[in-house]
């Protein structure tokens, strides 16, 4: 069996993986079109921070990781595929043959539509090979104006202003991270950064970057009638799943890849994983692309499995997102701006930076937001993933939202011998 | 065979003797908001629940981390976080269905039992026998197994 995998992230990586697992003699192929070993994207905020070299952000830490596991590293880039011939061409000209295909490209940062964005000195913070001009131009005192405050963008401003540069955040929506928390705790965010000497402008819009008078620097014009110099422009406004080389593959696309719950496409033997496939949501049963880790992880083991003939099936990723900024963390999980005909538990403690709200569906949690807190937050999607029926849990929740863990090991019975007493 | 902790509530007097020992033998400092083994109040019904990481087979913790800096002990079972890999990014935190992997807002680093690399020192503290380290079949374990089975997101096709 030959099975080829193209893109060498976290979903191509721990497909292989798993893969190399239950096909002991099965040859598999990873094609890269990144210089240097697999790394995570997700580790570039901390190779920014200098908390980490660039061998810190490897996926995997030995040098012979791969070839131990006789898995085969392409250094490529597919440019097309045959799914009727079951072969990849590479960019090299030459073509790759196989019986199963896993497309784990990923996603790509799309430049917002502003007049000047192709101009020297704006990046993306997608890549190592972006993290590196970042880190050239964003040095201690530099003026950075950062466009976008979603979840990345958010993410790298913790790093910038670490780095010690002059920050300015432009966010076009009312408030930050609009896709992961709702406007009380994205204001406290807000709050909590202009306190430690970040500047953050809601509902504002670059129109405009320009070179400045003086001949390194840049100038963003905003809708507000501003205009910002900058040594750097960071662009993290969004990313789209790259699957512009599928083009008359007859790979169904949509957003992404679409694949059903074994992460197979229309064509039988094409899968796709992480953020380049769009597969199954756990709270809502619609089909949407992901661009987080867990869900890469999570694809690329379902992938490997189904890919090796075993039959496996997946419940759907719960989308999930954790979050520092500066040092104040958040998160949010599945349906946390609630379910239709739904009701919620809030708690609210401005002053110490302190929010959680919880999600229900009848006595069931479906998403759920918090900020402040870090301990025991994953058992959010475990009472989430497991559909667990709290009972007379759900009012005491209702009344005391931080008690989720009890709410947890009373309606699971998670521990072994307390199912009499609890 | 491995050996893994079993928890009893019903012999739990909430004396916290876990969370001091935990603690110190793991930061050095007699404080229970450092333990990595919790007991859990239930006033309505008088009861204790001492709950850590059951080192469980699907490891969400480790699948999720995207530097490698969770491993299996060979010799344990357990998965243990590596510090000096740990970039802090709290991944796991959110990937763990059980709720015992956590933040250390103090190092930066995430945190999770590691059954002391075999001799824990929650059991060792009890003075009621409420946590023990017994062989694994024998505690009760298959049940939260089971359930993590359950609320798992994979199963086998139909
Ligand atoms: C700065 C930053 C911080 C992040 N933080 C978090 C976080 O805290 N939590 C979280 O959950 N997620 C985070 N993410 C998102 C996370 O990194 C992605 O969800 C994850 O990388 C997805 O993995 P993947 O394998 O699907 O795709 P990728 O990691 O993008 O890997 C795909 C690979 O395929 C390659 N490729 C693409 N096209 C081709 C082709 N035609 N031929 C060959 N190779 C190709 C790409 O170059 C790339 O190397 C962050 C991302 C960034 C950039």
């Amino acid at each position: 069996m030959a099975h080829v995998i193209i893109g060498a992230g976290p979903a191509g990586v721990i497909a292989a993986e798993n893969l190399r697992k239950v096909a002991p003699a099965a040859a598999i192929s990873i094609v890269g079109d990144e210089e240097g070993p697999p790394y995570s994207r997700m580790a570039i905020p901390y190779l920014l921070t200098g908390q980490i070299d660039e061998a810190g952000t490897f996926l995997r830490k030995h040098a012979d990781h791969f070839s131990q596991r006789n898995i085969d590293l392409v250094h490529d880039r597919v440019d097309a595929v045959d799914s009727e011939a079951s072969q990849v061409r590479l960019a090299g000209g030459s073509t790759l043959a196989y019986e199963t295909l896993l497309i784990a490209t990923g996603s790509r940062p799309i430049p917002p539509p502003i007049p000047g964005i192709e101009l020297d000195g704006v990046h993306p913070c997608w890549t190592l090979e972006d993290a590196r001009n970042v880190a050239r131009l964003a040095t201690k005192g530099s003026r950075v104006v950062l466009l976008g405050a979603g979840f990345i963008g958010c993410i790298i401003l913790e790093s910038l202003a670490l780095r010690g540069v002059d920050l300015t955040v432009i966010e076009m929506e009312r408030h930050v991270v609009p896709r992961m928390l709702n406007e009380v705790p994205a204001r406290l965010i807000e709050k909590w950064c202009a306190g430690k000497g970040v500047r953050i402008l809601t509902a504002t819009r670059a129109t405009a970057i320009n070179r400045g008078g003086s001949a390194a620097g840049l100038e963003v014009t905003l809708d507000n009638g501003e205009t910002l110099p900058a040594d750097l422009v960071i662009a993290a406004t969004g990313v789209r799943p790259n699957i512009g080389f599928l083009e008359g593959s007859g790979i169904d696309t949509d957003q992404g890849v679409l694949v059903d719950r074994r992460m197979r496409s229309n064509v039988s033997n094409v899968f796709a994983a992480g953020d380049v496939a769009q597969g199954v949501d756990f709270s809502t049963g619609n089909y949407s692309v992901h661009a987080i880790q867990p869900t890469a992880a999570d694809h690329g083991r379902v992938a490997a499995l189904n890919m090796a003939g075993r039959d496996m099936e997946y419940q759907g990723s719960v989308i999930m997102n954790v979050l520092a900024t500066l040092g104040l963390v958040s998160s949010s999980f599945g349906m946390w701006n609630g379910a239709e005909g739904g009701d919620a538990a809030e708690l609210v403690e401005a002053d110490r930076y302190r929010y959680l709200r919880l999600q229900f569906e009848d006595d069931v949690l479906v998403g759920s937001t918090s900020l402040g807190l870090t301990q025991h937050v994953g058992v959010l999607r475990g009472l989430i993933q497991g559909r667990v029926r709290l009972g007379r849990w759900k009012d005491r929740l209702v009344a005391d939202p931080t008690r989720i863990m009890e709410a947890y090991l009373a309606a699971t019975r998670a521990i072994g011998a307390n199912r009499r007493i609890l | 065979m491995l050996r893994s902790l079993k928890l009893e509530p019903e012999k739990c007097t909430g004396c916290l003797q876990c969370e001091m020992a935990c603690s110190y033998e793991q930061e050095g400092v007699f404080n229970p908001a450092k333990s990595r083994i919790k007991v859990f109040t239930f006033h309505h019904e008088g009861v204790f629940a001492p709950y850590t990481c059951t080192q469980c087979d699907e490891a969400w913790c480790m699948h999720a981390c995207p530097v490698d800096a969770i491993v299996v002990n060979a010799a344990t079972g357990s998965k243990d976080v590596l510090n000096d890999v740990c970039v802090g990014c709290k991944v796991c935190t959110i990937a763990c269905p059980f709720g015992t992997v956590n933040y250390n807002q103090d190092t930066g680093k995430v945190i999770k039992c590691d059954l002391c690399g075999g001799d824990p020192a929650c059991a060792k503290a009890c003075p009621t026998e409420a946590i023990t380290y017994v062989d694994a079949d024998q505690t009760g374990l298959e049940r939260m197994r089971a359930y993590a089975a359950q609320s798992a997101q994979i199963s086998p096709g139909s």
